[in-house]
């Protein structure tokens, strides 16, 4: 591997280069002191140097019980992992059933559609199911609601939250659970209470909010879901230099994909609609352009077809192509009563 | 927030002084680049890069709130109680709503009444404050609002004094242009809190951009100011700021299918249902998806009918109305549920059906 890939600032590459070390094999063979006299940069400097050609040339350390390369896992041990995972439930069995169970958590998933399809709804109802407490099947979560165009309405939130409620008494009643003596039922303010809102007014802030992301949860470690209402709309207004505008796209999205990991938390991406002009005609498409739509793991479609509102799995590494009805009631997401449009595989 | 300086967020000052040699100032400045592009731009180590990135972005950061019931929206009532249950209580403060509607169907009728109703005392469901009303096609007529305030509330307005002291509380603007417009509601912006202002009514948004002779592809950047703007004005304030839009025939070629839609054949509705020429509201989706409640304004069969189309705490209903000297009163307040996106088409009637004040008048 070359020297010039290492991320290093411009003047010490080129001080290396110069010197004469343009491959790792190079800069490995040599020790901090000698690097540092050579190419004429301090030691701690030179230290660096050969930490990060180690770890990229991917040469094993002494123990030699390690892996082949330093982080990989073997696909046995993911599989245990991926079983294990818990999945967040939408209220509508059948949208649960096309997504292998609800919202994977340690996944991003991008859910786009028109205005009125429901965006909104799905995120407010998941934010409330994240919280249902583990006795009921749930995670037992909290949730970041980070909300860009103000959508967000607490009347909304806790209509949901008081007929999630009752469906939980519903069902630890018929399950004949029996509570411990000082065990609280949850009120719909106590849902409340555990929704982290954030409004971020302009595309910097939810750049930043992005980044400060990793600290907040750290210090909130029950955080399982995180939901941004909508990525798009600060990008697609203020940001002029498309071109820079998927650069940044591209590391928002690996930085979620980081939190994602790190914390075992679901990502759900909510995206706007735009018009696009491919095979002869205009369609719809999600917004942000091609190279957004390569940047999440899981994607789903809102649409409409005929009177009933369908979502369709667009994109996923692991689920099939399928669409299933949902329509939005008064307490939230829940399966359409029309019985025979259920689950269509492709 | 995005205008922080990085001077002044505690950095240590040998990257601040980096990040100023290089005229990045603000926060936006710095986190518009991606970090492998500072790290190029500032040559410096990527361990700094880092460290200075997750500093500006704490402080740049918005805070983390609460999601409380004090924290429910107020509502302006507008009085037609079918409407007012749905969305609990009336038009929301904090958010835009927007009217569309064929033209003559009373959507500045329906504005009039809202800007009456905002000034009046808190006794009689009003807000007691001032209204902006700002009218780019001079539809406002200050005798039709005086007739409908007497014919709805006859007991606040003979009193003496009462119909000047309500009246005088609308202010009408009327912008000349564009960029008269965008001057009048950057001015606002400050002022707002300070005359007890409590209604902001634009009527119409789309004459204004029409107004402009420029392209569709061109409009679309301003549009997109004067969105962020009106939204961040509407929450800053916490007052509810009602738009109208105008409607435009859907185009030939424009459909409202995804790509995969054309596989996926149970049983969706024929590709030529799309061109039935039914109008669409004007302004782009870009816009659609900006407003937060949009009621739709139409005639069918010589009925005409307000439907809530968006609305994120109402279902879909859709309720008769007319216009009387009043304004506008409901048929039913019972509404009637429509589901799929038929709650989103606009039809309209020939104008003879419409404009017939008088023949409605009890």
């Amino acid at each position: 591997m070359e020297a010039w890939r290492l991320p290093l600032s411009s003047s010490i590459r080129g001080k290396l280069i110069s010197a004469g070390y343009t491959s790792l094999s190079l800069i490995s063979s040599v020790s901090s002191s000698d690097l540092a006299r050579d190419v004429n940069i301090t030691e701690e400097e030179a230290f660096e140097i050969l930490r990060m050609a180690n770890q990229s040339s991917g040469s094993s350390s002494c123990n030699g019980s390690r892996s082949l390369i330093n982080g990989a896992k073997n696909a046995w041990d993911m599989l245990h992992e991926e079983e294990s995972l818990p999945r967040i439930t939408t209220s509508c069995s059948d949208l649960d059933s096309i997504l292998g169970g609800g919202i994977s958590c340690r996944d991003v998933t991008e859910i786009g559609g028109v205005p009125g399809i429901g965006k909104t709804q799905i995120g407010i109802q998941l934010s409330v199911n994240v919280q249902i407490p583990r006795e009921c099947g749930g995670l037992g979560g909290k949730a970041i609601y980070i909300d860009t165009e103000g959508s967000f309405m607490v009347e909304r939130a806790l209509q949901i939250a008081e007929a999630c409620v009752e469906d939980m008494e519903e069902y630890t009643g018929y399950m004949h659970k029996h509570f411990q003596a000082n065990q609280v039922q949850m009120k719909p303010k106590d849902i409340l209470d555990n929704i982290f809102y954030f409004r971020v007014c302009s595309y910097t802030e939810q750049i930043a909010l992005v980044n400060h992301l990793d600290k907040f949860i750290s210090e909130n470690k029950d955080v399982k879901v995180v939901i941004v209402d909508s990525i798009t709309f600060h990008f697609r207004q203020d940001f002029d230099d498309l071109v820079q505008r998927t650069r940044v796209l591209s590391e928002m999205a690996l930085k979620f994909m980081k939190l994602a990991k790190k914390f075992s938390l679901a990502v759900v991406l909510l995206n706007q609609v735009t018009t696009k002009y491919t095979e002869g005609s205009f369609q719809l498409a999600l917004a942000l352009g091609d190279s957004w739509s390569h940047s999440c793991t899981n994607r789903v479609i809102l649409y409409w077809n005929g009177d009933e509102r369908y979502a369709y799995i667009d994109k996923s590494p692991s689920l099939p192509s399928a669409s299933a009805s949902y329509t939005v009631t008064s307490r939230g997401l829940r399966n359409s009563s029309s019985s025979s449009k259920r689950v269509k595989m492709m | 927030m995005s205008n922080k300086l990085i001077g002044e967020m505690g950095l240590h000052t040998k990257i601040s002084n980096i990040f100023a040699a290089r005229n990045i100032i603000t926060a936006k400045d710095a986190l518009s680049m991606t970090e492998f592009e500072l790290m190029e731009l500032l040559d410096v180590g990527m361990k700094e890069i880092r460290l200075a990135i997750a500093l500006i972005s704490e402080a740049t950061s918005p805070p983390c709130q609460s999601v409380e019931n004090e924290h429910l929206l107020g509502h302006l009532p507008t009085h037609l109680k079918g409407l007012d249950e749905t969305l609990c209580g009336g038009i929301p403060f904090g958010v835009l709503t927007e009217l569309v509607g064929p033209p003559g169907i009373g959507k500045s009728q329906f504005c009039m009444k809202l800007a009456l109703s905002a000034s009046f005392p808190v006794a009689y469901g009003g807000l007691d404050g001032r209204v902006i009303y700002i009218d780019v096609e001079s539809k406002f007529s200050s005798r039709r609002v005086i007739e409908m305030g007497l014919k709805s509330f006859p007991e606040v307005f003979h009193l003496k004094g009462m119909a000047q002291e309500m009246a005088g509380r609308i202010l009408v603007l009327r912008p000349t242009s564009l960029a008269n417009f965008t001057e009048s509601i950057q001015e606002l912006k400050d002022s707002i809190l300070q005359n007890q202002v409590k209604l902001l009514v634009i009527d119409s948004m789309t004459a204004l951009l029409s107004g402009e002779n420029k392209q569709g592809a061109q409009r679309q950047p301003q549009l997109g100011w004067h969105i962020s703007f009106l939204k961040s004005l509407a929450e800053f304030s916490r007052i509810p700021i009602v738009v109208t839009n105008q409607v435009r025939s859907q185009n030939r070629d424009e459909t409202s299918q995804y790509s995969f839609q054309a596989r996926l054949k149970d049983g969706f509705q024929e590709h030529t249902k799309t061109y039935d020429s039914h109008l669409v509201a004007a302004l782009g989706i870009n816009w659609a998806h900006a407003v937060t409640i949009r009621l739709v304004l139409e005639a069918k069969s010589g009925q005409r009918i307000i439907k809530v189309a968006k609305s994120p705490m109402s279902p879909p209903l859709a309720f008769p109305f007319h216009i009387t000297s009043a304004g506008i009163s409901l048929l039913s307040d019972n509404g009637t549920e429509l589901k799929g996106p038929g709650i989103n088409t606009i039809h309209a009637r020939g104008h003879s059906d419409m404009i017939n004040f008088h023949a409605d008048c009890s």
